[in-house]
């Protein structure tokens, strides 16, 4: 079967699919070999495991994140990127590869990630991506796990007195292109026989700009990320995040189906930052932890179960992912809370969320 | 063999290869889909789009399909174009003649205007012209430029047929509306279309004949008139052919809409791919779109010069 090294991004990453369709049809038919069906050109083919593998010959995971969205994925004043979503990646690294800084980073636009998954351009996408049947069904891409609840909302002017979306009555709202909330606005105002004019535009910045500058009335997307876009108003006090929420938007990390044991791993990740908030482990305090006489902290620090082998890791993956990444809460703390974001609903589940992660047995 | 045999021997040869390198493209882009799970199938096209467009032309709600919205774009695209070129060819016009002006002062300004136009990217113009707008009050204290005309950051209300504009709690209601977006990208492609079209026009008259212009003054007309009767009609056949390129940039050009907010066919282009995941079909459909626009455009160009010869 013909390869075709492909470096670098091109902006367009749909215009790619295709073009790796024209070079592949061009390479097949020129060595006489048309009937071939290439699966993945940057992949190895035919093993079972084929991003694993291109993980561990490269030394680092792949992962597309956002242009920059502050407490899920955004690079801070040393150009480290930082965030929920980035963590997610780190946590994998640190299981697979040792280090969690093996880590390059792919900043994407909403129209761009999933074309990125699907031409193997990047190994796991962690992109505030909001789970839906069409993306999981359709887009021929797996969502493995859930990493943050969140839903569609409104950021509006304190001084416009809205208090409900249900308020918004003859709006103009300002959405960014490619997101769920397009449709979550509209379904919104259908269902309440409300009217509103969009404003759409491409990049998260434009509608920023657009909306401080009142050419809209409200500005719509999930709270965490208007919590973002408020914490960067001239004046945040004059804007308020509207606590009502007109839709579900569960976010989690993507990979394609042709390597379901990268798959386990990318949701064992989570999960295992979940768990080790249940079980009390933190970054700081999982050394002293190994004298535990818990057995799911036995099992956890990989003393006993031998449970990471049958990942195709070694015994310690998830100590390392505490240990160098920490906690679920740990990470919250660090991104999301800085925002001014309560953590709601996205508490574990004995703390009254929904937060619930299977143990590791 | 006569050579307009051979001729047509060769076109057929590159039309086959053409054809079967397209052929073979699109079947291996179904091979490779398939075997990574991923829809394909223009079905999506039928399906609700469920999301909502700014008002415009054509009537459409979010329970219209993927194809009306697209329609949509397409209207939109063809409006700002349309009224893009027309401004554009007025204002070349008028730049173009002014370069070739005696008044030195004139003639500098027309250039160092034309060189700044031509020498910055369109998307930076269009976010200098979009920046204007929020200079603008509110949609609750706007300009009253002239009885029932509001002018604010939201637009510009005209009186219409179905009432005047009027202030409600947001915004104004009523009357007919401009948005921002729409103002923004017409005048950014007509003046930066102006300074091509300008120096398409001054490039024609100047190579126009020395002695025709020296002969229109020996028999007396003015410098108005022997632009308007002799030098501009013969300078006409070298300037369409190079007017059309602009046109036609013009119409892609009114891509860059997306940017700025504007619904045009790209904006939606991008709202369906995204929705559907359906990106080859999605860009192919865009693709289509604007080659039939710059098909008929050059088509509709040539007629019309060879209707006036």
């Amino acid at each position: 079967m013909c390869g075709w090294p492909l470096a670098g991004r091109v902006d367009l990453v749909a215009l790619k699919l295709l073009a790796v369709s024209m070079v592949v049809a061009g390479m097949s038919s020129c060595s006489g070999a048309a009937t071939a069906i290439p699966v993945a050109t940057v992949k190895a083919a035919g093993t079972a495991t084929p991003t694993l593998d291109a993980v561990r010959r490269k030394g680092f995971v792949q992962c597309g994140v956002t242009t920059g969205v502050a407490g899920f994925s955004a690079p801070d004043a040393f150009g480290e990127w930082r965030g929920l979503d980035v963590d997610v990646c780190r946590a994998i690294a640190a299981a697979v590869l040792g280090d969690a800084r093996r880590v390059h980073f792919t900043p994407l636009t909403a129209a761009q990630r999933f074309a990125a998954l699907q031409s193997g351009e990047i190994d796991v996408l962690a992109r505030v991506t909001t789970i839906t049947f069409q993306r999981d069904v359709q887009l021929g891409l797996e969502f493995p796990v859930v990493n943050w609840y969140d839903g569609s909302s409104f950021l509006v002017p304190r001084a416009s007195g809205v208090r409900s979306p249900r308020d918004l009555d003859g709006a103009t709202i300002c959405i960014s292109a490619g997101s769920t909330n397009e449709v979550d606005v509209a379904d919104y105002f259908r269902r309440n026989h409300l009217r509103f004019t969009p404003l759409v535009m491409e990049r998260v910045d434009e509608v920023t700009s657009a909306y401080f500058a009142g050419r809209c009335d409200a500005f719509s997307q999930d709270r965490a990320a208007l919590a973002a876009i408020r914490a960067r108003a001239p004046k945040p006090d004059d804007h308020v995040v509207l606590q009502e929420v007109i839709s579900k938007a569960p976010y989690g990390p993507a990979v394609m189906p042709d390597d379901l044991r990268w798959l386990e791993i990318v949701r064992w990740s989570v999960y295992a930052m979940i768990d080790a908030e249940e079980l009390g482990l933190t970054s700081e305090g999982v050394d002293g932890a190994s004298a535990s006489a818990d057995p799911n902290v036995q099992r956890f620090l990989g003393q006993s179960g031998g449970f990471g082998p049958m990942l195709g890791l070694d015994a310690h993956w998830a100590y390392r992912i505490v240990k160098q990444v920490g906690n679920y809460a740990e990470s919250f703390e660090r991104n999301i809370k800085p925002l001014g974001i309560e953590r709601g609903m996205n508490r574990l589940w004995s703390a009254g969320g929904i937060l619930y992660a299977p143990d590791l047995r | 063999m006569s050579p307009r045999f051979r001729g047509l021997v060769w076109q057929a040869a590159v039309l086959t290869v053409v054809c079967a390198a397209a052929l073979l493209a699109a079947r291996q882009a179904r091979i490779n889909l398939e075997a990574r799970g991923i829809a394909q199938g223009f079905a999506y096209l039928a399906r609700p789009a469920g999301f909502e467009i700014a008002p415009g032309v054509l009537a459409y709600t979010s329970r219209d399909t993927y194809a009306r919205a697209l329609a949509v774009g397409v209207v939109n695209t063809l409006r700002v174009s349309l009224l893009a070129m027309a401004l554009a060819t007025v204002l070349g016009l008028g730049v173009g003649l002014a370069r070739l002006s005696r008044h030195r002062t004139l003639a500098t300004a027309a250039g160092a205007a034309v060189e700044a136009l031509r020498n910055t990217p369109l998307l930076l113009q269009l976010f200098c012209w979009h920046a204007l707008w929020w200079l603008l009050p509110g949609p609750l204290d706007p300009i009253r430029v002239w009885p029932g005309l509001l002018l604010c950051n939201r637009g510009l209300y005209l009186p219409g047929p179905w009432g005047s504009p009027e202030i409600s709690r947001f915004g104004i209601d009523g009357g007919l509306w401009i948005s921002p977006e729409f103002t923004t990208l017409l005048i950014g492609l007509s003046v930066a279309a102006a300074a091509f079209i300008g120096e398409i026009v001054r490039g024609g008259v100047l190579a126009v004949d020395r002695g025709q212009g020296e002969a229109a003054a020996a028999l007396g007309l003015s410098h108005g008139q022997t632009l308007r009767r002799v030098l501009l009609p013969q300078a006409m056949p070298m300037m369409v052919p190079p007017l059309t390129s602009q046109f036609v940039n013009v119409v892609k050009n009114s891509s860059l809409g997306v940017a700025i907010g504007y619904p045009d066919l790209i904006s939606l282009t991008s709202t369906t791919l995204n929705q559907t995941g359906q990106a080859i079909e999605a860009i192919a459909v865009a693709m289509a779109c604007y080659v039939g626009i710059g098909v008929v455009l050059s088509m509709g160009v040539q007629a019309w010069e060879r209707r006036r010869r």
